[in-house]
């Protein structure tokens, strides 16, 4: 069944006509051609299909769009500033070299993002259960917890 | 700028932005969706498939069987095509099988509008079996009656078995045992190690598409070897090679698993029934783990005899590896892990080999991150510490008596080392993790305390740079200068992650004196515009491919002096090149800058002087040397639940010269991560009745998540290779390495129990600590 929902992604309200059965993922890779949304498992295992619900970093596979109607969605597209600068936790993974393949790299710059507007600080050991959801395979975390390091809390 | 600094990765901005393309990312959107019909029996026959029912689902355009595949089998391996008779690939695949190899086989395809539609359609096919017994091991599969290839009767794929005489190699053909004893030799009695099949868990799983364009197949896949896919899709779907493309954008992760041809020939083949149209296959996570490639499980006997003085004196290993259904790299993984055994330690009276590699009913293994040689450093490096342990001898002391040095000559590939760094990472690692005053300290401490038990371990490794002279190492770049000085540089080489295009911008400018900023690598490979290369395995690219940019922007710097001496009047020999200008060598006089040059060289409008200034080499790599490297690990031991807490992990790395350390860190971070998860926890599970994967998802085959990475320190012993491009050599498999075995001699250390498996999974620890009465058996 088709049906129209409403939903803000990244500042821009749209209104599509989705299938009822569509994850979020989906939704925003085919329909709304945001491809920074990765798929690595499309079971809710590996993180790298994180997206910001509400200011939430949550794993857009495993959610339907039907449950986004009049949510915020922001994925790596809808962070950059005005005039195109990166995000203050885009520029420390660049820094700090935290990047390497680049596929989980979207969906832990979000969760980046949560505890950056969180306005709270944390431990090292904090964050490494904080960012736990998100599985890499290429920098064995240290460099992705540099960058985090150097602008949560900040 | 240049080498030896830690510039930002050329790919960066795109990779945060999300602006960099992965193979799905670029999947047109009137594509067909392709789902693979996999067997539901590990070895066995198709007798037959009922695909009427299946035909009458909605949205699907075609099905494909076993049964109406052409004849042709084909090589996947990622290897250069090999002029010597004596190295050829493994012809042994066909797009789908009538026989049934393992628990998810290719029988069957069907093709629709979307992914569901296939599925569904799928679900409907009936197929009927003739089952054979599973040969899931070695000992099974050897010399059974029912042989997997018709090629091989005896499911022994391929043996390598050698004695080594005065430092030359004496190759014999040995027979396939399952005993401890090396060679039938009752004087060499090997120690059982085992180690179990793992997967590479990169991050994007596999996934390729196919379309034509006329009559051009173009191929777009996460390969990790374009131009030698390009040859395998070819051969497979019957099409001369120069009407194959292969695109290959951003890779999400390889780590080897996507060095061989997956899916591109049946997605190729799709598209070609059906008119050319657009086919995609994008495994699931479920189908990466199984239906793409495994680390080789081993069977590992080892012996080491020494004497009083620390000495070894003979040296005996039988290796009997699972190579599971398809040949793929055929013996080289298993040849490379017996050989190394000979190699870091290669002192020895006496020093016999022997190894097999197997045909089983279990997915194909093939390359992943250390080529074999993680396998054998488990086994091989926990021995030395046993035998320090049985003789009272300081592990480090007793290793140093016996490690490779300069000089030494490889006797399988017959080349001599001319740098070797390994003695300063073993001392360095002593001095940073405290060696002494900890082995002495955790003893006291595990003398009172019962269940918490404290121990430092470290394992050593060495490692080859790329595989001359196995195979052919060669590699092609071409440079074009445009009129504002910039350059673009091609190459066939694969960025997977590893940091290899940045690397290449660094290469380039250290020569050129453009900044890296100015230097565009493509990183797409289009093997229709690309130049060739061998592509990304076995650490090469930094050593092969950075040799043919070094030449290619020698090339480019002589033709650009060329044109300004031209231009200028002056003599060649008094030119030169810094930032960027053309300068009078003695005087520091700037006669133009480079962007002058080409800008005057493009546009003049003179037959006689007009070029469009390119550069184009082929670099052949005619020499190896090796990479070394320690591990130093400090942890605990919660012995009643046999769980290991790793306080820090200090990794020591001789790659030669660093290119960049910021970057090179990275490798080392991942390799560690990864290793950790091969130590500890990580081992793919099949049903020993049926060979059903037992765990092939990310929620039961656990990789490590940042919670279960210890705290890491990495240094560089710099070195310097001679006969490296920029004094490099190979980096981005060998910190993975040693990280098993020296967790394993910690815990020896903490507890004083010898493991001889992995993974050193609670479940495995806890009952080696029962057997050894460190935990009561609660069992009645």
């Amino acid at each position: 069944m088709i049906k129209v929902i409403r939903m803000t992604v990244n500042g821009k309200l749209e209104e599509l006509g989705i299938d009822e059965r569509e994850c979020l993922t989906d939704t925003l890779r085919n329909r709304l051609g945001l491809l920074s949304v990765k798929k690595g498992c499309e079971a809710g295992e590996c993180g790298a299909c994180t997206v910001l619900i509400d200011g939430k970093a949550k794993n857009s596979c495993v959610y339907l769009t039907v449950w986004a109607e009049n949510k915020e969605i922001i994925t790596v597209e809808g962070i950059r500033g005005k005039s195109g600068n990166l995000h203050p936790v885009q520029q420390a993974f660049v820094d700090e070299a935290a990047i390497q393949c680049g596929f989980c790299t979207p969906g832990l710059i979000l969760t980046g993002v949560e505890l950056v507007n969180s306005g709270k600080k944390y431990t090292r050991e904090e964050l490494r259960t904080l960012i736990s959801g998100h599985l890499c395979r290429c920098t064995g975390y240290e460099n992705i917890l540099h960058a985090l390091e150097k602008v949560v809390g900040k | 700028m240049g080498v030896g600094k830690s510039i930002n990765r050329v790919d960066a901005i795109e990779k945060v932005t999300g602006t960099a393309k992965y193979v799905e990312d670029m999947l047109p959107s009137n594509a067909l969706i392709a789902k693979v019909l996999h067997s539901t029996i590990a070895n066995g026959i198709v007798k037959s498939i009922n695909i009427e029912e299946a035909l009458k689902m909605p949205g699907v355009e075609t099905i494909l069987t076993c049964f109406d595949v052409p004849d042709v089998l084909y090589a996947t391996s990622g290897h250069p095509l090999s002029l010597d008779p004596n190295h050829p690939d493994v012809k042994d695949k066909l797009i789908l099988s009538k026989r049934v190899r393992y628990y998810g086989d290719d029988i069957a395809a069907v093709v629709a509008d979307n992914a569901l539609n296939a599925q569904k359609a799928l679900e409907k096919i009936v197929v009927e079996y003739e089952e054979y017994e599973p040969l899931l091991t070695p000992q099974a599969a050897i010399n059974n009656k029912i042989s997997l290839h018709e090629q091989c009767p005896s499911n022994e794929l391929s043996r390598m078995d050698f004695e080594i005489k005065d430092g030359e190699v004496d190759f014999y053909k040995g027979k396939f045992s399952d005993d401890p004893y090396i060679a039938g030799r009752e004087d060499l009695k090997g120690t059982y190690f085992s180690v179990p099949p793992v997967h590479a868990c990169h991050i994007e799983n596999n996934s390729c598409f196919a379309y034509m364009e006329g009559k051009k197949m173009i191929v777009v896949t996460c390969n990790q070897v374009p131009h030698t896919l390009r040859r395998n899709v070819a051969e497979a779907i019957e099409m001369p090679i120069g009407d194959v493309k292969i695109i290959k954008p951003y890779l999400g992760g390889g780590f080897g698993n996507k060095q061989d041809t997956m899916y591109e020939p049946v997605a190729a083949f799709l598209s070609k029934k059906l008119g050319g149209r657009c086919v995609a296959i994008l495994l699931t996570r479920e189908e990466t783990f199984v239906n793409t490639r495994t680390r080789h499980g081993m069977d590992i006997y080892a012996s080491v005899e020494v004497d009083e003085n620390g000495k070894i004196k003979r040296k005996g290993l039988k290796l009997n590896s699972n190579g599971g259904s398809y040949g793929t790299h055929r013996h080289s993984i298993t040849a490379y892990a017996v050989t190394n055994f000979f190699e870091l330690y290669p002192s020895g009276e006496i020093q016999i080999g022997e190894s097999s590699t197997a045909y089983t009913n279990l997915p194909s293994a093939g390359a992943l991150r250390g080529y074999g040689i993680p396998q054998i450093d488990f086994a091989m490096e926990s021995q030395m510490d046993d035998i320090a342990m049985e003789k009272g001898w300081d592990p480090i002391d007793f290793r140093k008596k016996n490690i490779m040095k300069l000089g030494f000559r490889d006797p399988f590939d017959k080349f001599y080392v001319k740098s070797n760094g390994l003695e300063e990472c073993i001392d360095k690692g002593r001095e940073l993790i405290d060696w002494d005053k900890k082995r002495k300290e955790y003893d006291q401490f595990n003398k009172t305390s019962k269940d918490i038990k404290k121990g430092v371990g470290m394992a050593i490794f060495c490692y080859k740079t790329g595989v001359y002279p196995i195979q052919l190492e060669n590699a092609a770049c071409r440079m074009v200068l445009n009129e504002d000085g910039s350059i673009q540089v091609q190459i066939g080489a694969t960025e997977l992650g590893q940091g290899s295009d940045t690397v290449f911008a660094q290469m380039a400018s250290e020569i050129l004196t453009i900044p890296e900023s100015k230097i565009h690598v493509i990183s797409t490979q289009d093997t229709d515009i690309t130049p060739y290369d061998s592509g990304a395995y076995a650490s090469r690219q930094s050593y092969v491919t950075g040799g043919a940019v070094k030449k290619t922007a020698l090339l480019m710097k002589e033709k650009i002096i060329g044109k300004a001496a031209a231009i200028a009047k002056i003599s060649i020999d008094d030119l030169t090149i810094e930032n960027e200008n053309i300068i009078i060598g003695k005087t520091k006089e700037i006669i133009c800058s480079i962007g002058n040059v080409a800008t005057l060289i493009n546009f003049i409008n003179d037959s006689s002087q007009t070029e469009h200034i390119t550069a184009e080499t082929t670099y052949t790599c005619l020499s190896n040397c090796f990479a070394f490297g320690a591990s130093f690990v400090d942890l605990e031991v919660d012995v009643p639940i046999g769980k290991i807490k790793i306080s820090k992990i200090i990794s020591l790395n001789d790659s030669g010269k660093i290119l960049n350390p910021q970057l090179a860190r990275g490798q080392v971070h991942g390799g560690v991560a990864m290793a950790v998860g091969y130590a500890i926890g990580e081992q793919l599970l099949f049903d020993s009745k049926t060979g059903k994967p037992l765990n092939n998802n990310l929620l039961d085959y656990k990789i490590p998540t940042s919670m279960d990475i210890p705290e890491m320190e990495s240094h560089f012993v710099e070195t310097y290779e001679p006969t490296g491009p920029y004094g490099n050599k190979a980096l981005g498999e060998p910190p993975l390495i040693p990280q098993a075995p020296a967790i394993r001699n910690a815990v020896l250390h903490a507890t004083g129990v010898s493991i001889y498996k992995l993974p050193m999974s609670p479940q495995n620890l806890v009952h080696e600590f029962i057997k050894a009465g460190l935990i009561e058996d609660g069992r009645e």
